[in-house]
């Protein structure tokens, strides 16, 4: 076993070979991609007002509803990794990216089956995020009803 | 058989490579090498209803095309040494199910292809063998599955990282003369440097290949201008640097005969990152491209080390580095052979 130092000095070593992840690139990708999706988003609500008598607040449930199915179909269709790799942040965080996390792993597992293999892992990835939702929906409640009792 | 120094075999007996089988997916047979193949499947389903049946599907295919160029049948051969990427080498243990040779299931990850050649040519030099088929599998969406997300996960991966090959690969030992000889082999020991990254498996292997290639210099007395070729499996373009680095630092120079296997089964223009990886990626290349060129004569001498990093999905969580392996087999042109 290479002791500590040994390994920092292949570390080193090694490190004008490895070729570096194009941060800025990696960025503006995200922010344009990221941005589309929103965009798309702000069209489908706009729509939703206009042609289903929708308010401003309505409007929202359809909304991602209809970005959700987008995102599922284009999982299904073998489109969205693609789009993930090239947009990275940018697909991964809007409510498309979790709605691929849940969609690719309810694909994947299909072989074993609906009830374990679908059902038990449809939120194997997506899992994180709801508890740490849950968990931050919580914490940032109490917050707010201390404030509110004190102010 | 013979010993030399702590790790490396040299056949006494002369063993023979008589045939060998490769089945590959659709990228690697749109690939430079994809000529080179037995079976091409169009795709990644392999006709099959789900990835684990696809890689099986090649396995078992790798291995009939093996057996049909050597005009033999599955009764005809003692054991196959085989394995995979898979939890409990799944692919190798139904296949062994299906064709009913006597079965040895190792798994060394990426270097079981050379792990499984190595020993079969030791089981028949030793006499322990008549005839063996070593054989190994590997398949893009149950490696991702195994090791990463599921296939259609949309998370970005890093340059460093590398594309599984879909393919299997299988080849016939005994001690029946034929125009491929295996003559030593090298039992690499497992080497970790540190690397954590699961996606940077070309400088976690790195270490691994250069320790095996000198121990091969070192315990056979050779220098790298011995070979044509020092193929190593699937180090990538990360990796395939670092091991000539690493072992120039040692004195030898491979950079006039070094390829990697990762870099060769691909095109540039395929999206795979820093290149192939995968039990399959130096099996299909070994079995299919190079012993062609053995046999064509342009290649003479051939030292190819597989290299395999022992990931554990669970292991990385648990903030373990990432162990790698290395084995390394010399295949020959066989003068005077057939």
């Amino acid at each position: 076993m290479a002791t500590k130092e040994e390994q920092q000095a292949y570390a080193k070593k090694i490190k004008p070979i490895q070729p570096k992840p194009p941060y800025v690139l990696n960025c503006l990708k995200a922010f344009i991609i990221g941005g589309l999706i929103c965009l798309i988003g702000q069209a489908l609500q706009k729509f939703f007002m206009t042609f289903f008598n929708f308010s401003e607040e309505t409007a929202g449930n359809p909304t991602v509803a209809t970005l959700i199915l987008l995102a599922a179909l284009l999982t299904g269709l073998g489109v969205y990794d693609k789009i993930g790799q090239f947009a990275g942040a940018g697909s991964i965080v809007p409510v498309t990216g979790f709605a691929n996390a849940v969609t690719s792993a309810a694909l994947e597992h299909k072989s074993e089956g609906l009830v374990l293999g679908v059902a038990t892992n449809l939120f194997k990835l997506a899992g994180a995020v709801i508890v740490f939702g849950a968990v931050a929906a919580y914490v940032f409640g109490m917050i707010r009803y201390i404030f509110q009792q004190v102010m | 058989m013979s010993l030399l120094g702590r790790q490396t075999w040299k056949f006494s007996n002369n063993i023979y490579l008589n045939s060998s089988g490769t089945a590959v997916g659709p990228m690697e047979s749109e690939g430079p090498l994809g000529s080179y193949f037995d079976k091409s499947y169009n795709n990644l389903h392999c006709d099959q209803k789900n990835w684990e049946l696809a890689e099986r599907q090649l396995m078992e295919d790798a291995i009939d095309a093996c057996l049909q160029k050597a005009k033999l049948k599955a009764e005809d051969i003692n054991f196959l040494l085989a394995g995979d990427l898979l939890n409990q080498i799944v692919s190798a243990n139904y296949t062994a199910r299906g064709n009913g040779i006597p079965f040895l299931g190792i798994f060394g990850a990426c270097s079981t292809s050379m792990e499984s050649l190595a020993l079969g040519a030791a089981l028949v030099d030793g006499g322990y063998a008549d005839r063996i088929i070593a054989a190994v599998s590997s398949h893009n969406a149950t490696a991702e599955r195994q090791f990463r997300y599921p296939t259609e996960y949309g998370g970005q991966k890093p340059d460093t990282a590398t594309f599984t090959v879909t393919g299997a690969g299988a080849a016939l030992v005994s001690k029946q003369v034929s125009d491929i000889k295996i003559t030593s082999a090298t039992v690499g020991k497992v080497v970790d440097l540190g690397i954590k990254d699961p996606f940077d498996m070309g400088s976690a292997m790195a270490p691994a290949a250069a320790d095996t290639i000198a121990a091969h210099f070192n315990e056979m007395n050779v220098s790298p201008d011995e070979y044509d070729l020092i193929a190593t499996g699937d180090l990538s373009g990360v990796g395939a640097p670092i091991v000539k680095m690493l072992l120039k630092e040692q004195g030898f120079d491979i950079s006039k005969n070094h390829r990697d296997c990762g870099l060769m089964v691909y095109r540039d223009d395929q999206q795979v990152f820093a290149g192939g990886s995968g039990c399959a990626c130096s099996a299909v290349v070994t079995y299919g491209y190079i012993l062609d060129e053995i046999r064509k004569g342009n290649l003479k001498k051939v030292f190819m080390v597989a290299t395999g990093a022992l990931l554990n999905p669970v292991m990385v969580q648990q903030k373990e580095t990432i162990p790698t392996v290395a084995h390394g087999v010399v295949l020959e042109r066989a003068e005077g052979g057939i």
